[in-house]
């Protein structure tokens, strides 16, 4: 009851607030935007719904049974990253045209109406060297998440495999490997993948070898002391074990120890932490691909896209449809990382013991 | 029937499990006078917990009330409110869990968590309650009773927590304490100071009591009926004395019969003949501790026989253990297989030493890896010190669960998770047997077992001695196991040997006063004993004040 008072309070503060600022007609305007707010969230829920169901009824039990339990927002959550992965895997055959065909219309601009100076032969348009954005929006899926992908698979192996082994090893070991990690958290890691970044293009332009390649590295191994710091904590529950004792006095190897006995028994901790990694790598590379030292042109990504496109957003006041344009691409990027957490709350609560 | 507290009927419980609900609890009808205590117990599974908590009107999370009545002094607690069910609980229905340890917050003092409750009912004001928390403390006979209330949970021992506990339940003079298990936790010599505490305030304030145990003769010392239950149905009730003197059921007349197992004493093994392990003179410490664990331990393991070490928690019995093992290199001292002296460190011995070695664990759960296979768990050592593979490793994985007497079909492709505690503890035998040892340390393998399960581990112990003329080492504090399965007992307290010897010899007066001391304390069926034993020792002469007169 109480919720519902402060609730009502708060809606009733907040209609107020914009009367007072902007007078009844701005009380509308924010009605018809919230209006559409909450049709999408119904679709969202809708489709999640029938997406949930589907699978409870179509797949085998594998797949079925722990449907049955999940939430709608990890329904959502799945079927979001099924579509990225669908349009990621398939974008040749999906886009119109290739990722980095340029076309001799620059600046078209979106909506493909021709008496307002769009094309309907490039629905979104095309950017200022003329790519056609729709193309560039499904392939900046491809790279953009592939290489996310890449990159947390890449911390995950060194982080993981550290982690295990200060945690069985203890000692100076442990003890250097964990301060070493303290030294590379104390720097700010944005700040310190930009150095890391800068100085790599310079390897990368006398080497030959593309920029994306190190950033994977580099990202790789900065977010990779996150993994240590969980695979260590994790491990260090898991070692006290009685059968990490019987595998030690049979004499077993160090590899056995750490990969047939304790990382079976982390992988619901680490695959919770791996979806959220999984963001904050994929944050990071758009991030990075923003301030232009990321993943370099010719390639699609939507980090760069929103750099590039966002001087549209100044035709807010009278375009909104091309002011979007630089929104799609970070709202993409904003999608999946919605989804992803949705996902990965689900995999903790199933991993924590709090069902039922 | 003024005088019937609780009055439960047709009492049906339900779990969720798996997307259904499955019954715990199948229709139990519970009478319980004002004064008299009520023993429940069963094996684990038998929904003795669960009814007790039912008694509150309280079922824990996935569990729900499915049917029948629970009425508390003319409420019915199935449909009271939680408002209603809030002013009783705590005030008039008190609860006694099985780990104090546990149960207590540990950022409070004791102090603090005694007075909350009659505070919050408004019985009475924190200062009084204080004072009478120091009343209770004395009356449950705690040392210093004035300061203990004011330590932390985690600087008062295991029996003095429990105590504490019990003062706690009694704080609001409640109408109705139940009592979970309240010394399964507790070592014999406290577990005598625990009883007697509890008995003596239950008398005293003449509060009702329902007594959960799975130790019978426990449960003879303290209530006045005693119900049977199995798998969530009463198999029978009746009066301490006629149950104890004259069970009806099969099911009854199985749980008293299970403490008869014994097996005949072998004979000493000649002087002459090389101890197949000796433990010499071993001084260990953890770590770079200045103060030993053990103190020059010494004594000797003979091929074929069984070397049970007793003692308290506290008294180096797994240290030696690890010793043995490998896993705490001695400070001082050395194990010898065979007469030959073993590295002190496991990562030091070859591969055959480690294969001579093996250990059978406490906990069944964490001894067994639960993501890998049965047929893994087992098959790794045989893979490992044979070098078997494929086919004819999977053989020998059947074979030796055969030996452990589970059928192989049905039992290789499990995980240990699908396994009830027994079954596992077997696992952890075949994987030992799997290296085919001529030497088995038993840490505590029987003691988180229930009495029936137990007999069958100790039986199949007993048969694979007889068949691979194997020699045991076997840790407990359960001087019931010892008379049951040793040849030989060693004494330990404090980290040193008290007493060694034959078991006939040990377990024949005169004993050292320690060992009297433990085989003392141990209950025994006859309701009568703890009333006769207290007589006999005096009220002060019991748990830790009684191991203080053996040290001065």
């Amino acid at each position: 009851m109480k919720g519902y008072l402060i609730f009502a309070l708060f809606l009733a503060a907040a209609a107020s607030t914009i009367v007072f600022f902007g007078g009844v007609d701005a009380l509308k305007t924010t009605w018809s935007y919230l209006y559409w707010l909450l049709i999408i969230v119904a679709v969202a829920a809708a489709a999640s719904w029938v997406f949930r169901e589907l699978l409870r009824r179509l797949m085998p039990e594998v797949i079925a049974k722990p449907m049955r339990q999940a939430p709608l927002t990890a329904a959502f959550g799945i079927m979001i990253i099924l579509a990225y992965i669908i349009i990621s895997v398939g974008a040749p055959l999906i886009a119109p045209y290739g990722e980095a065909e340029i076309f001799t219309r620059i600046n078209v601009l979106p909506g493909g109406d021709p008496e307002l100076g769009g094309d309907p032969a490039h629905l979104l348009g095309t950017d200022q060297i003329g790519r056609d954005i729709l193309s560039r929006l499904i392939y900046g899926a491809r790279n953009t998440v592939g290489i996310a992908f890449l990159t947390t698979v890449l911390s995950f192996l060194i982080g993981v495999t550290f982690g295990f082994l200060a945690a069985t090893l203890g000692g100076w070991i442990d003890q250097s490997l964990s301060r070493g990690v303290d030294v590379l958290m104390a720097i700010p890691q944005l700040i310190f993948a930009l150095l890391l970044m800068t100085i790599a293009s310079e390897w990368a332009y006398r080497s030959g070898i593309s920029l994306t390649w190190f950033m994977i590295l580099i990202i790789a191994v900065l977010d990779s002391t996150r993994v240590f710091r969980l695979a260590r904590a994790v491990g260090l529950n898991i070692v006290v074990m009685d059968y990490i004792e019987a595998a030690k006095v049979r004499g077993e190897t160090l590899s056995h120890l750490i990969f047939k006995e304790i990382l079976p028994n982390a992988y619901s901790p680490l695959l919770a932490e791996f979806g959220l990694r999984f963001c904050f790598v994929f944050l990071t590379i758009a991030s990075l691909s923003f301030l232009g030292v990321g993943i370099q042109p010719p390639l699609a990504d939507w980090g760069t896209m929103v750099r590039d496109l966002s001087q549209f957003i100044n035709f807010a006041a009278y375009d909104p449809l091309t002011a979007s344009l630089p929104l799609m691409a970070a709202g993409a990027i904003a999608l999946l990382t919605v989804a992803v957490n949705f996902v990965v709350d689900w995999m903790l609560h199933n991993s924590s013991g709090l069902k039922e | 029937m003024s005088n019937s507290l609780v009055k439960v009927r047709n009492l049906h419980i339900e779990g969720r499990a798996d997307e259904t609900w499955l019954p715990i609890v199948n229709g139990v009808d519970l009478d319980l006078e004002r004064g008299k205590v009520l023993g429940l117990i069963g094996e684990s599974g038998a929904g003795k917990s669960t009814i007790g908590l039912a008694a509150m009107g309280f079922t824990r999370d996935g569990c729900r009330i499915s049917g029948g009545t629970v009425e508390f002094d003319g409420i019915d607690l199935t449909k009271a409110s939680t408002a209603v069910k809030r002013s009783l609980l705590g005030k008039r229905i008190a609860y006694v869990a099985q780990s104090a340890a546990a149960s207590f917050n540990p950022a409070h003092k004791l102090m603090d968590q005694h007075t909350e409750a009659p505070v919050y009912h408004g019985v009475s004001s924190r200062k009084d309650s204080e004072a009478d928390g120091i009343e209770l403390y004395r009356k449950l006979r705690l040392p210093n009773p004035e300061q203990i209330g004011f330590r932390y949970p985690h600087q008062v021992s295991g029996g003095q927590l429990q105590r504490a506990m019990t003062a706690m339940a009694m704080s609001c003079r409640p109408d109705l304490i139940i009592f979970d298990e309240p010394t399964t936790a507790l070592d014999v010599t406290t577990q005598i100071e625990v009883l007697a505490s509890i008995r003596d305030i239950v008398e005293q304030f003449g509060t009702a009591a329902i007594y959960i145990t799975h130790d019978l003769a426990v449960v003879a010392q303290m209530a006045d009926d005693i119900k049977v239950l199995l798998k969530g149905d009463e198999v029978e009730q009746a009066d301490t004395r006629t149950m104890l003197s004259n069970p009806q059921q099969e099911y009854t007349k199985s749980l008293w019969a299970v403490r008869s197992f014994q097996r005949p004493q072998k004979p000493t093994a000649p002087t002459s003949e090389t101890p197949l392990v000796t433990v010499r003179d071993v001084t260990a410490a953890y770590g770079n501790d200045l103060v030993p664990v053990l103190f020059g331990v010494d004594f000797n393991i003979h091929k074929g026989r069984t070397v049970a070490v007793v003692g308290e928690s506290g008294s180096g019995k797994s240290t030696v253990a690890r010793c043995i093992t490998g896993l705490l290199p001695p400070k001082k001292g050395a194990i010898e297989f065979n007469g030959v002296a073993l590295p002190a460190s496991y990562k030091k011995r070859s591969k055959n030493q480690l294969r001579q070695v093996q250990m059978i664990y406490q906990m069944a759960d964490t001894a067994l890896n639960p993501r890998v296979r049965i047929k893994d768990i087992i098959g790794r050592p045989v893979e490992f010190y044979s070098g078997l593979t494929g086919s004819a490793r999977d053989e020998r994985v059947a074979a030796l669960l055969e030996q452990i007497e589970l059928e192989p079909s049905l039992y290789m492709e499990r995980r240990p998770t699908e396994l009830s505690g027994g079954q596992k503890q077997r696992i952890g035998i075949a994987r030992a047997l799997a290296a085919e040892p001529e030497f088995i340390i038993c840490d505590e393998v029987t003691s988180a077992l229930d009495q029936l399960v137990a007999e069958g581990i100790l039986r199949l112990l007993a048969k694979l001695q007889d068949e691979l003329d194997l020699a045991y080492m076997f840790i407990t504090h359960d001087l019931a196991t010892v008379r049951a399965i040793a040849d030989e007992v060693v004494v330990m307290k404090e980290g040193k040997v008290v007493e060694a010897g034959p078991k006939d010899v040990v377990f024949s007066p005169p004993h050292h006063p320690y060992t009297d001391l433990l085989l003392s304390s141990v209950p025994e069926m006859d309701p009568d004993w703890l009333t006769r034993l207290l007589e006999e020792r005096g009220l002060e002469n019991l748990g830790d004040a009684a191991i203080a007169r053996i040290n001065s």
